[in-house]
């Protein structure tokens, strides 16, 4: 429905700012989808939204057990360390896994209805942003059990990091949800990629552990900043004791960069840059894309 | 008056793969080697739709008036061309699209709503309507998933509808749901012509064009081929099926066919028992035994009549005279009583049929086995009786 004179250039999809518009006057739909989405998925079951907390607590769990005990990395209050990079990880994961099949999952309305398509992908990193949500009560609940304070100074970085990789992921998720149109291999690359690129973010291990060449390569990764950022502020610590019961002494490793406030504010805010480009960039395939969805589904 | 809705020469491409290849592997070996045909669904199609008007896109199916439509909603881009609509425009391409059947009739309503373009409060004060139009009071509150068919159906019309479109975009589903629905929802739209409001049908049902459409845009191949008042469109319709060998009223591919009804005899009842030839000007009565092997409550009964070289003289249906027939469970009778039959000499041939209201259902069809005939005994020359007397004044 179209409430205004509109014109469709036939041969010139709108413009990215125009597009964003329209997405701006649906916003009211994009509440209503991810409404939808959160509703549909716990219907019928018993433990609810429990289950999207259980994720991260059976994460918890394998990790403490295998890194903790078993490889013994010595990260101490590990269980903070973990869920700070996990939960940012988790939102981001989810957005694109899920965005990447929105379009193809939702074709007898793409097809059928008109309304700005972008909303489709957003309505998933809407619903992936409610989880992540509830499973900061987790690690809420993590920081009042350990009796842990996060670091008041960075905190207002974690929360530009946060705002950053929605833009982030509303950027890939629409570009992926316009490509798995013609091409659905893009879902199962995109899980193939999801698993390496989960790896390569230090959220198991610490950043300072790569080291600095491979660190400086590491922050090339957009997610890396973001995580190091959450890192920061919620868990703050920057050195550990290695080998605490060593006979030459205590000696100490880093596990975050012992930088200020401005040199993570910066690595954000450079991404949060080229989120915006990257989201622009998105709009304009997503539009040239959108023309044939109809048909392709 | 402005247009309401501009096509200017529209035209749409499909791109067409010999084998579906929506795969990353077989694109990157496709690479270089083209094997995709062009085809065009629209070419060059241009008309106007003014403010206030119901135009009728009438084509057979491949004929590119559903692509049209996608392409005036928006849910397809031209390949090349300019569209412009002005106004609030909804689209009934499908029933329910987007109903999730999970969730309640009411949940789907609010969501319908905000996929359509209204807000929270927008649909709110519209509810009561929504429902009450649906008649779906008792289950509004269920998961959309327990509703059968027709309450799904009018649940998604009562939505749209609701929306109070300037410009109403139908393709054809008003053939769903029951036949009282049905006439509500023929109801609805001829309250929204008398509105102001623009609607645009897409169809292949004659009937309803001549029932609702000011004009009608025949389409053929993906071009226009008539653009005019619902007669000449229909006839244009008709010689496009002609050309491809389809007999107009039988055999059409995209017709349905039940054969849960039929006809099991038609007789001719001429004035006075014993004849066999009527006189110009003379009663006639056509009547058909029907039967039905189950109940069936969807049913228009069709007669048309036919001169010897195939000029159609007359197309009527019980729809279009205004009687309705109702739940028809066993044997039927339903006699066509002309009053007079102006006809001369000639033996005229009668096609009847049973079919649904949109026309998109055939029950049964009875061609080329019933005739009468007409006797002139005067020597007035041609098909028509026109009463004619002669007086002869001082000039």
């Amino acid at each position: 429905m179209t409430v205004n004179p509109v014109a469709f250039e036939a041969t010139a999809p709108p413009s990215p700012l125009r597009r964003a518009r329209e997405v701006w006057r649906y916003r009211e739909l994009l509440a209503n989808l991810v409404r939808k989405e959160l509703k549909v998925k716990y219907k019928n079951s018993a433990l609810g939204f429990v289950w999207s907390l259980l994720n991260p607590a059976l994460y918890l769990v394998v990790f403490y057990v295998v890194f903790q005990l078993v490889l013994k990395a010595g990260i101490p209050n590990f269980a903070i360390f973990l869920l700070a990079g996990l939960l940012p990880w988790n939102l981001f994961s989810t957005s694109l896994g899920s965005a990447c099949q929105s379009i193809v999952g939702n074709a007898s309305l793409v097809g059928k209805v008109w309304f700005p398509r972008e909303i489709l992908p957003l309505a998933a990193v809407g619903a992936a942003l409610v989880h992540f949500f509830l499973q900061a009560s987790v690690l809420l609940a993590a920081l009042v059990v350990f009796r842990y304070a996060p670091d008041p100074a960075y905190i207002p970085v974690a929360l530009l990091a946060l705002v950053v990789l929605v833009v982030l992921a509303a950027a890939l998720g629409i570009g992926l949800s316009a490509l798995n149109v013609p091409m659905r291999d893009t879902s199962h690359l995109l899980e193939l990629a999801l698993l390496a690129w989960f790896w390569v973010t230090p959220i198991v291990y610490q950043y300072q552990a790569l080291g600095d060449r491979l660190g400086e390569w590491a922050l090339l990764n957009p997610l890396t900043p973001i995580v190091l950022s959450f890192q920061r502020a919620i868990y703050g610590e920057h050195v550990m004791e290695a080998g605490g019961s060593s006979r030459l002494g205590t000696t100490t490793t880093a596990i975050l960069p012992d930088e200020s406030v401005l040199w993570y504010l910066r690595n954000v805010a450079v991404l949060g840059v080229v989120s915006v480009l990257l989201l622009l960039a998105a709009l304009w395939l997503f539009g040239k894309l959108e023309g044939d969805f109809a048909e392709e589904l | 008056m402005g247009a309401a809705v501009e096509v200017e020469e529209v035209s749409k491409r499909f791109r067409l793969h010999k084998e579906s290849t929506s795969s990353l592997k077989e694109r990157v070996l496709r690479i270089g080697r083209n094997p995709a045909v062009d085809f065009w669904a629209l070419k060059d199609v241009s008309f106007d739709v003014a403010v206030g008007e119901t135009v009728g896109l009438l084509g057979h199916n491949g004929s590119g008036k559903s692509t049209l439509l996608k392409c005036i909603a928006g849910i397809l881009r031209p390949t090349n061309g300019r569209l412009r609509t002005v106004g609030r425009m909804a689209a009934l391409l499908e029933l329910g699209a987007g109903f999730h059947p999970e969730l309640t009739g009411r949940e789907n309503v609010y969501l319908n709503g905000s996929i359509l373009g209204l807000s929270r409060v927008e649909v709110a004060k519209r509810f009561d309507d929504i429902v009450a139009f649906a008649e779906l009071e008792e289950f509004i509150d269920e998961q959309v998933k327990h509703y059968s068919s027709g309450m799904y159906a009018r649940l998604g019309f009562a939505v749209a509808v609701n929306v109070e479109p300037d410009i109403l975009l139908v393709d054809e589903v008003l053939s769903v749901g029951d036949e009282s629905f049905q006439r509500k929802c023929i109801d609805k739209v001829k309250s929204f012509q008398r509105e102001g409001r623009t609607i645009l049908v897409v169809t292949h049902a004659a009937d309803l064009v001549r029932q609702v459409c000011d004009r009608a845009v025949v389409l053929d191949h993906g071009e226009v081929v008539t653009v005019g008042p619902p007669g000449e469109s229909v006839r244009a319709f008709r010689e496009t099926l002609v050309r491809k060998g389809i007999d107009p009223g039988q055999d059409r591919p995209d017709l349905r066919r039940d054969r849960g009804l039929h006809i099991t005899d038609v007789e001719i009842v001429y004035p006075e028992e014993g004849r066999t030839v009527l006189l110009p000007g003379e009663a006639l009565t056509v009547a058909l035994d029907i039967a039905a092997a189950a109940p069936v409550d969807d049913v228009v009964a069709a007669l048309e009549v036919y001169d010897q070289k195939g000029n159609r003289l007359l197309g009527t249906n019980t729809d279009l005279i205004g009687v309705d027939l109702g739940t028809v469970a066993g044997a039927r009778r339903v006699a066509f009583r002309f009053g007079a039959v102006p006809l001369l000499d000639g033996t005229y041939d009668l096609a009847l049929g049973l079919h649904t209201h949109d026309g998109g259902l055939e029950y049964d069809h009875r061609e080329g086995v019933d005739s009468f005939s007409v006797m002139n005994p005067g020597r007035t020359q041609g098909t028509v009786h026109f009463p004619v007397e002669v007086e002869i004044s001082e000039g």
